[in-house]
């Protein structure tokens, strides 16, 4: 049995950001397990640019950002191995493992830190009708095959769903001489950010069909094409406005899932809303020493606050191991009603906040004119007008510990929309 | 007096802007939340350029390919030219981020340069 | 010059196959398609059906019951995933009783064992998640689930293993029937045998009107169905029918040998023998029926839907056995639902038909036994460590989802009759068969099987033909 203060499961940008931190604060044995044979994770195969410009002023690349926590972590020593899959974490925190080398490995940590990501929504789990051709992938899976192994997997394509990745993989697949036809996206908005439907599809002139969705496939072998259909209010084809694109590539960009398989076998507590585990303020889970960050607690838009949510859990995991856990004050827990979905953390502790610590939502519809309310118990505190919010964008308020702490006996904070 | 609506491509954010034009002349730009969405939209109605980033063949190396950019951005217009130009480009392993690829791609003055460790 | 030219290797034709290799013949099984297991063999309930659905007196019936009888055995000899965990007819509605009860009485005619009804209070406990409308079932605690994958590949691999020839990609175009053997002519080339055997599934009867006068219909009758995440697995743990009545046919939900959750299926007669797409419509049906005999079924875990073409022959039997007008051309059509079930008694059956026409004498050396490929995950602790030492490639987790190794999948690829595409590998060893849907381990498994088949990654399908994953390469025609 190895022994480690702090385990980190995934060596992702949440994962190198948590270690970092947390060596930062003090903790020595730390070690980050890796399951590809890099470091980096996802952002290894993220090759446009527009990472970093919160952490590091600048705009890289994502191969770029992550060689940067990628230097810092070697820089601090911080152990890893590659190649090595997580099994099963137990509940007193011993965390099966198996590479090729060391074969099977039991470690003992003091704290967890889950931060596995995300993985994407199949065409099986959008009830997609249609043949069940080659053709179709995941617009993840297409962007490693294009932006790690050079190939092409495909030429005339159609995009289902607005999502960011989807809209990069628009712009890249012309760029490596595709077609790309059009992105249909089932909501009458846009799942991406702005800037990517301006500068991967306006400057290619791919045009952006809201409310259309696939309704049916054709191809036996490889995609011959693709029906779209216009949908209405509940989402539902109208019949009457199909129209065939023939193509020999469907990409899917229709949203990411934490991947928590490991979370759930572990009794982690989740959230049906953003399928990651619930956490108080310091992104602790319901069991004492397992924190979660990043796209495994809920699905990011920006890799600049995976790694900001990230040195967060990896401060408090490091406070957990030298000082153990803070029994003072109670959980105030926070509500999302009114058009947010849900907040990031789920409680908070006046007494073990930081001065200021920063919530983070998203809401469930595209609304204009509103405000973005919290109430301490029943009295608003803050009432922040936004021009525009929609769920494809995440969302934050900062509360602040001084002032919480003026109301101790509140049972519950707010946070919700509202239009006046 | 001519108005423009665009969407800043800066960062994430994606703010609106409105650029107010007096024939060529940008005259205000507002709806930015820092001096880059202005620098922006300056360009944007001007000159616009992007970043191009892409990928060329790796010889030898743990990865087939490399990822690469433009060290700055380029005439909007020259995007492709700069990709066919990285066509038939094949570097050997190992290639470091910030090494250059090919000077000067297509004429724009720019370097493309590598943005990924690639081993042997 | 073959003895036996087999058309077809579903689980019909690889059970012939089989059975067949226990004797002294030179075999030949032809397939239009890259793989064994590739039609109705792929896409069906995976239901060991107990019996008392078929006709009394019926062939179906009876080979349904035999066939039952064998799995066990046959799972354990050939080591495929089978599981005995019975199955439930549930009615909805007191006026639906008369039917049970006849349902019953036809089950106890065709030799089903231990076959009783039960009343409200046992269904509960059987299936705490049973419809607060049911008032009683039929429970036939012989009633199993297979893995149908599974099963066709081991008789398919058994047989190849003593001795059978698989031609793959290879479609047979006619017949010329000679005075004591037949031409059967593909597009490979024309094979000579004493014997054809028509197990050609929804196209058993375009070859059994090429010899015959007597014309027999098959219609594709096409079933969709929706699979749900394992995460839902223990929703229900027998395999539960709706009576039909009331409340219309309705659908079945089970959980599979695998831990998932099936439902379905519909039953949407077709002209196309290949069309095996989804339809709106059909996922609609199935989305609304499949909440009636269960209550909270977990819907929204589906990770995929298909859909499988069930044989239906018009007389809706089983249509086994050698051709009045043409001699020496063995029918195996019709085999629709039980027809999975009754596989290992059709392989029998058929087996035998030609044993007696030929008198072949059985082999000495015939390996009655086959391994599966090897699943770490059943090894203690101390018997996977050692095995990653020996074989690191164990090690190396390719599906994330179903956490299958690098070792499985090249097992899968190395032994007789091994995957050559990626939905080979997923048939043999369920990578790609999780809740990402091959996303992640699609880019790795053709990597390995690449490397493993000596050919360049572009030339590596989703399941054969023009089915490739890769087209070319970036920037190659810009």
């Amino acid at each position: 049995m190895l022994n480690y203060d702090i385990v980190i499961v995934g060596g992702g940008p949440a994962g190198l950001a948590a270690a970092i931190s947390a060596k930062k604060h003090g903790v020595e044995r730390i070690l980050v397990l890796e399951r590809d044979k890099e470091l980096g994770g996802i952002l290894n195969q993220c090759i446009h640019n527009g990472f970093g410009l919160h952490t590091f002023k600048e705009e890289l690349t994502g191969p770029e950002y992550a060689g940067r926590f990628v230097d810092q972590l070697l820089e601090a020593k911080i152990e890893y191995k590659l190649n090595t899959m997580v099994l099963h974490i137990s509940e007193d925190k011993v965390i099966t493992a198996m590479n090729r080398e060391e074969g099977i490995l039991e470690i003992q940590a003091k704290a967890v830190i889950l931060a596995m990501g995300c993985r994407e929504r199949s065409r099986g789990a959008l009830n997609i009708p249609g043949y069940r051709p080659a053709g179709i992938y995941s617009a993840g899976t297409a962007q490693r095959l294009v932006n790690m192994e050079g190939y092409l997997p495909g030429r005339e394509v159609v995009i289902l769903g607005s999502g960011d990745i989807g809209l990069i993989m628009a712009r890249r697949m012309t760029l490596e001489g595709a077609k790309v036809k059009v992105v249909a996206e089932l909501l009458p908005y846009s799942g991406g950010l702005k800037r990517n439907i301006v500068q991967c599809l306006n400057d290619f002139d791919i045009p952006l069909k809201l409310s259309h969705t696939v309704v049916d496939i054709k191809g036996k072998e490889r995609v011959e094409g693709v029906t779209l259909a216009q949908v209405d209010e509940n989402r539902r084809p109208i019949p009457g406005t199909e129209e065939f694109y023939s193509c020999d590539t469907l990409l899917l960009s229709c949203g990411l899932i934490p991947e928590n398989e490991l979370s759930r076998e572990l009794g982690v507590e989740m959230s049906p809303v953003t399928s990651g585990p619930l956490v108080n303020e310091s992104l602790e889970t319901n069991i004492e020493g397992v924190f979660a960050c990043g796209n495994v607690l809920h699905v990011h838009d920006l890799v600049d606050f995976v790694s900001q949510e990230a040195e967060a859990a990896g401060k408090h995991a490091a406070e957990y191991v030298l000082e153990g856990k803070k029994a003072v004050g109670r959980e105030i827990p926070i509500i999302a009603t009114d058009g947010v979905r849900y907040t990031v953390p789920k409680t908070i502790n006046p007494m073990r906040m930081e001065e200021e610590h920063v919530i983070r939502f998203r809401v469930g519809d595209v609304y204009k004119n509103c405000y973005v309310s919290v109430y301490f118990g029943t009295e608003r505190i803050i009432h922040r007008k936004r021009p525009i919010v929609a769920p494809g964008e995440m969302e934050q308020v900062v509360l602040k510990k001084a002032q919480l702490l003026e109301y101790a006996s509140i049972d519950t904070i707010t946070v919700k929309l509202e239009m006046e | 007096m001519k108005k423009r609506e665009l969407i800043c491509i800066g960062c994430p954010m994606g703010c609106a802007l409105t650029v107010e034009l007096e024939g060529n002349e940008v005259v205000s730009v507002t709806g930015n939340t820092c001096k880059r969405g202005e620098d922006y939209a300056r360009k944007e109605v001007t000159n616009p350029t992007r970043i191009v980033t892409s990928t060329v063949k790796v010889a030898n190396g743990v990865l087939a390919a490399v990822s690469v950019k433009t060290e700055k951005d380029i005439p909007k217009g020259r995007i492709f030219d700069c990709v066919r130009a990285l066509k038939d480009v094949t570097v050997t392993a190992p290639v470091h981020i910030g090494d250059v690829i090919m000077k000067d791609v297509a004429g724009t003055g720019v370097n493309v340069i590598a943005t990924k460790d690639v081993g042997i | 010059m073959y003895d036996v030219v087999i058309i077809g290797a579903g689980v019909s034709g690889s059970a012939v196959a089989r059975e067949l290799s226990r004797y002294q013949l030179n075999i030949c099984v032809v397939e239009k398609e890259e793989d064994v297991c590739c039609g109705t063999s792929k896409a069906n309930s995976a239901i060991v059906h107990a019996g008392f659905d078929a006709a009394n007196g019926s062939l179906m019936a009876k080979l349904n019951v035999e066939g039952n009888e064998m799995m066990e055995g046959l799972s354990k000899e050939l080591d495929f995933p089978f599981q005995r965990n019975g199955s439930l007819v549930v009615c909805l509605n007191e006026a639906d009783r008369p039917n049970l009860e006849a349902l019953y009485e036809r089950g106890v005619k065709n030799g089903v064992k231990e076959l009783r009804i039960i009343e409200r209070d046992e269904l509960v406990a059987l299936e705490p998640n049973i419809a607060d409308e049911a008032v009683a079932a039929l429970y036939a605690p012989t009633g199993g689930i297979v893995c149908p994958f599974g099963m066709n590949i081991a008789f398919a691999e058994n047989a190849a293993v003593n001795g059978v020839t698989f031609q793959f990609d290879t479609e047979v175009t006619g017949f010329e029937k000679n005075e004591d053997n037949w031409v059967v002519k593909t597009t490979k080339g024309d094979l000579e045998t004493r014997y054809v055997v028509n197990a050609a599934g929804v196209y058993a009867d375009v070859f059994h009107n090429m010899v015959s006068e007597k014309k027999i219909h098959i219609t594709p009758r096409r079933g969709d169905y929706c699979l749900l995440d394992r995460s839902t697995g223990g929703f229900v743990s027998h395999t539960i029918f709706q009576l039909p009545g009331k409340f219309g046919k309705g659908v079945l939900v089970t959980p599979t040998v695998h831990g998932n959750t099936l439902v379905g299926p519909t039953a949407i007669d077709i002209e196309d023998k290949e069309g095996v797409n989804t339809t709106q419509e059909g996922i609609d049906e199935l989305i609304a029926k499949a909440g009636t005999t269960v209550k909270g079924l977990p819907i929204r875990q589906v990770i995929t839907s298909f859909a499988g073409l069930r044989a239906h022959e018009d007389g809706h039997e089983f249509l086994i056995g050698e051709l009045e007008d043409a001699k020496g051309f063995i029918d195996c059509a019709g085999i629709e639902s039980p027809g999975l079930t009754s596989a290992p008694a059709v392989g029998k059956m058929v087996a035998g038909i030609i044993r007696d026409l030929t008198d072949a004498k059985e082999k000495e050396d015939f390996i009655a036994t086959r391994k599966g490929i090897l699943n770490p995950k059943t090894l203690s602790k101390e018997e996977y460590a050692t095995l990653i030492k020996e074989k690191p490639e164990y090690a190396n987790v390719i599906c994330r989802c179903e956490t299958i190794t690098e070792g499985e999948i090249i097992d899968a690829i190395r032994r007789p009759l091994g995957a050559k595409s990626l939905d080979g590998v997923k048939r043999r060893t369920r990578a790609g068969m999780g809740r990402c849907q091959s996303g992640f381990c699609s880019p790795r498994t053709i990597e390995i099987l690449a490397r493993e088949c000596g050919v360049d990654p572009s030339e590596i399908t989703k399941s054969g033909g023009n089915s490739k994953i890769i087209v070319g390469t970036n920037k190659d025609r810009l």
